[in-house]
């Protein structure tokens, strides 16, 4: 707006207004007024501009106090739920798990805690499969010697890394890798399943038509165990996989990509196929962070909003893989310009897995033991967890 | 403004005249684009050149003025807008005024330390998808406590840069100091801050030199919003709000609340002694006695990302290393990029360079991401190829081929209805290394001999130096 003084004649401000009559507007050095505003503007008092003249100092109104003024909390109301979901049974409800990790159940959006508390706390399962793979350096270091077992590398993962899920794939059953059978497939769950006593998903390759055969076998061998199978999409057959899910008490993800449309559709055929919703957990797609990330925020944020507004088609947790974020070349590419790849690669997963937790996932795939440590500290902290003795009124001065 | 601002309360401030000056069709899409913010009210010339239409012209600015303020930062160049938006989450139209990124420097160090933290900070430039990816400001903060050597740091940083200044001190008399330093306050410096306490030199300082002023409250919405107020009383119409970040336990909870709060009462219940940008300052990962600077420097990049998040419109950060700033500037690029833009480019074939009948043929998707990364990298590498665009319905190579939407029928059909068989005398096709189960199956319907290029873009160059031989083509 135009700083004004009362000292000033009177055809100044007269010019203004024929300037502004001819043109429409005029443009006062980054500032634009209309007729209407210059009109108001300038009768009442006598001014001129800075960028007509210098700078002339203008005097604030003075005040002897600070003006009253009260917060009002900007409350919105929710009729919607998002279900929850359980993932593991312990010994009393017929599995073999010390706990189970109970996720969604959102009566709020993600972390707007002012309306209210949502009931669970993110989960983070970290990734293991089932033959060694060829893993960025930054990951590859943490999992040296166990990467050929992957009942060790789960308890690794577990034990030191503080995993809350087990995250099994496996990858080995495709076609066009080793080509395990489903049988052998179902040995190595049995062994996993041994091997921790945390819950677990169990991935298939990601081949279309033998996923489902592996999750069924997969599902069998973890009877009563309600693990997660990740996943069923439209094109596959996702009426065997509900059935094994419902035969051995598990859940099921259903994963689409990128389009929360096919998301409905597909949430619709499997509680038509008579999955509970609460046996079911949804992957609308993570994008890395630098690749499209930005399709995935709005997705999510729309998917809990809906959810949130009512639309019971939409009330499903979300699983992101936010170790997806390692296709990202910035995440593993050895190069000078970019610092050291040691802090940039699990940085990259860091916020990748943070922005979509912010824009609504409840459990995540993670590969690098540090996203794990700091997004779960992150939650704590945004659950009111922790104390902290940051002086930041003083940050001017208090930073060295 | 009580009423809101819809496609009719629009156009019936237009003058209905569908002239067309404005470009658009009617005065109807005229109405539509000003909502979007592709147009500007200045763009109906008749509403200004028409002393008839000159009240309802005003009452339109008002109308369609985005419920944040918009404000702008330095001068020239380098001038940066901040704020101006028009919606809480950015699927119900977009982020309008990407997030400014600020680094501090300190009147503490010396001279040549000062310029040089300036200079990296003015040089900082990645290249991302087409954009380019940069720093926006200096924050100097008065540390050393002296106004005297503040003031000086100041006008050596004022001289020395284009960058936008923000001058940071809690004692107004050294903002006073500085600001009136030599070529100081024409730079248009924004003043950090107006406390509680220091309100009324801090407020009458930046209304005296028209500089646009942060209010600070940590923690009190109700006393930053009483400061805002009050500001904007004593004549100041540029303001910024600063409600405190702690980055962890409880007060980082309720930080992030005061953030969500404060946008949601701006947009939607539209108060506004709170319609303005939002300042947070990351940068607080760094108090105290010599903290592990790549700890500090970890926490202050995944705090920055989650204020980007949660409606920060500038920031304030420490650290300059590279692989902390990345992950913020690329997000910031995703946030801040316009939902409505397509996911998807044409399909076909694509020339990078100048090919011949022997020049190496790729396939890639049409997902917009991809296909700008692949072909920059093509460019930016000198590669000569045709490039064949897949319809993968928008979707990247990772995805679409879990999906399903990059299959062999597809691969199969492109060849056929692009004519790349007249384009190329070989027969060799290189696709995307993340697309490797599918080569098979290409091959058997396409009967082109299947070559599984690098996983990453960046690597195509070398893999061609070193698998692509075109005196072996026929």
């Amino acid at each position: 707006m135009i700083p004004m003084s009362e000292r000033e004649p009177s055809d100044v401000a007269k010019k203004l207004l024929e300037l502004a009559e001819k043109f429409g507007q005029i443009e006062l050095e980054n500032v634009q007024v209309v007729v209407e505003e210059l009109t108001l503007q300038l009768q009442p008092t006598i001014a001129a501009t800075r960028g007509v003249a210098a700078l002339q100092p203008s005097a604030a109104k003075p005040m002897d106090r600070l003006l009253e003024a009260e917060f009002v909390k900007p409350l919105e109301v929710y009729p919607g739920q998002v279900a929850e979901v359980q993932l593991g049974a312990t010994r009393s409800e017929g599995g073999t798990r010390s706990v189970a990790v109970r996720i969604g159940g959102a009566r709020v959006p993600p972390f707007y805690s002012f309306e209210g508390a949502n009931p669970n706390r993110p989960a983070f399962a970290m990734d293991v499969f089932d033959m060694p793979l060829t893993l960025p350096k930054a990951i590859r270091q943490h999992y040296e010697g166990v990467m050929d077992d992957p009942a060790a590398w789960a308890k690794k993962s577990v034990r030191e890394f503080g995993a809350d899920i087990i995250s099994f794939n496996l990858i080995s059953t495709d076609p066009g890798l080793k080509n395990t059978g489903a049988e052998d497939a179902a040995q190595t769950v049995r062994d996993v399943l041994n091997a921790v006593d945390v819950p677990i998903i169990i991935g298939g390759s990601g081949n279309k038509e033998k996923d489902p055969v592996v999750l069924e076998k997969a599902a069998e061998a973890a009877h009563g165990e309600r693990v997660l199978l990740n996943s069923v999409s439209t094109d596959t057959d996702y009426k065997r996989v509900v059935k094994a899910a419902l035969e051995h008490g598990h859940s099921v993800v259903a994963f689409t990509p990128m389009d929360i449309n096919n998301q409905k559709k597909l949430n619709r055929l499997l509680l038509d196929a008579g999955l509970p919703k609460d046996r079911l957990v949804i992957d609308p797609t993570t994008a890395a962070l630098g690749y499209g990330i930005e399709y995935s925020i709005s997705l999510l944020e729309r998917i809990k909003l809906a959810a949130l507004k009512g639309d019971p088609e939409l009330q499903m947790p979300i699983l992101s893989a936010a170790s997806n974020a390692w296709g990202a070349r910035e995440a593993w590419m050895k190069t000078e310009e970019l610092g050291p790849r040691e802090y940039r690669g699990p940085l990259w997963e860091t916020v990748t897995g943070l922005t979509m937790m912010m824009s609504g996932a409840d459990l995540f795939m993670i590969s690098h033991p540090a996203t794990v440590r700091v997004l779960r500290g992150l939650v704590d902290s945004l659950f009111g967890i922790g104390e902290t003795d940051q002086k930041i009124e003083d940050w001017i001065t208090a930073i060295e | 403004m009580t009423e809101k601002a819809t496609l009719l309360t629009v156009y019936k401030l237009l003058p209905q005249t569908n002239c067309g000056e404005c470009g658009e069709v009617n005065c109807m899409t005229f109405a539509s684009s000003l909502l979007e913010r592709k147009k500007i009210v200045k763009d109906c010339k008749p509403l200004f050149q028409d002393a008839k239409y000159r009240a309802q012209a005003a009452k339109l600015a008002d109308l369609v003025a985005p419920p944040v303020r918009e404000i702008v930062l330095g001068v020239g160049e380098r001038a940066v807008k901040i704020g101006g938006k028009q919606v809480v989450y950015r699927h119900d139209l977009t982020y309008h005024n990407p997030t400014a990124i600020a680094i501090d420097v300190s009147d503490k160090l010396g001279d040549a330390e000062i310029i040089d933290r300036v200079n990296r900070t003015e040089k900082f430039q990645f290249t991302h998808i087409g954009e380019s990816l940069k720093l926006d400001a200096i924050a100097l903060r008065a540390a050393s406590g002296d106004p005297q050597r503040f003031a000086q740091a100041v006008a050596l940083v004022a001289k020395g840069s284009s960058l936008p200044l923000i001058l940071c001190s809690l004692d107004p008399a050294a903002l006073r100091l500085a600001v009136e330093q030599k070529g100081v306050y024409e730079r248009r410096p924004m003043l950090y801050a107006a406390t509680k306490k220091n309100w009324k030199d801090a407020g009458a300082l930046a209304k005296q030199y028209s500089c646009p002023i942060v209010a600070f409250s940590p923690g009190d919405l109700s006393e930053l919003k009483a400061l805002a107020k009050t500001l904007r009383a004593m004549g100041n119409e540029e303001i910024v709000i600063d409600p405190g970040l702690w980055t962890q336990g409880p007060l980082l909870k309720s930080s992030v609340e005061n953030l969500e709060m404060l946008r949601r009462s701006a947009i939607q219940k539209k108060d506004k002694d709170l319609a303005y940008p939002i300042m947070a300052v990351p940068a607080v990962t760094w108090i105290g006695e010599s903290p592990d600077p790549k700890a500090a420097a970890y926490k202050e990049s995944y705090m920055a990302s989650l204020l980007l998040t949660r409606f920060a419109d500038i920031i304030i950060m420490h650290s300059l290393d590279v692989w902390a700033l990345l992950p913020v500037v690329n997000l910031r690029q995703g946030v801040y990029t316009d939902p409505r833009k397509p996911v998807a480019v044409e399909t076909g074939l694509k020339v990078i360079g100048n090919p011949n009948e022997t020049s190496p043929v790729l396939l890639t998707t049409n997902f917009a991401l991809t296909y700008y990364t692949v072909a920059s990298d093509l460019e930016a590498t000198g590669v000569t190829c045709h490039l064949l665009v897949l319809n993968t319905e928008g979707l990247s190579v990772e995805s679409s081929v879990a999906g399903g939407q990059f299959n062999a029928a597809g691969v199969k059909d492109l060849v056929a209805s692009s004519n790349v068989e007249s384009k190329a005398k070989h027969r060799k096709l290189v696709i995307p290394g993340m697309a490797a189960r599918l080569s098979g199956e290409i091959e058997d319907l396409t009967k082109w001999e299947v070559m599984v290029g690098p996983k990453d873009s960046s690597q195509i160059k070398e893999y061609l130096d070193k698998f692509w031989n075109e005196s072996k083509m026929p």
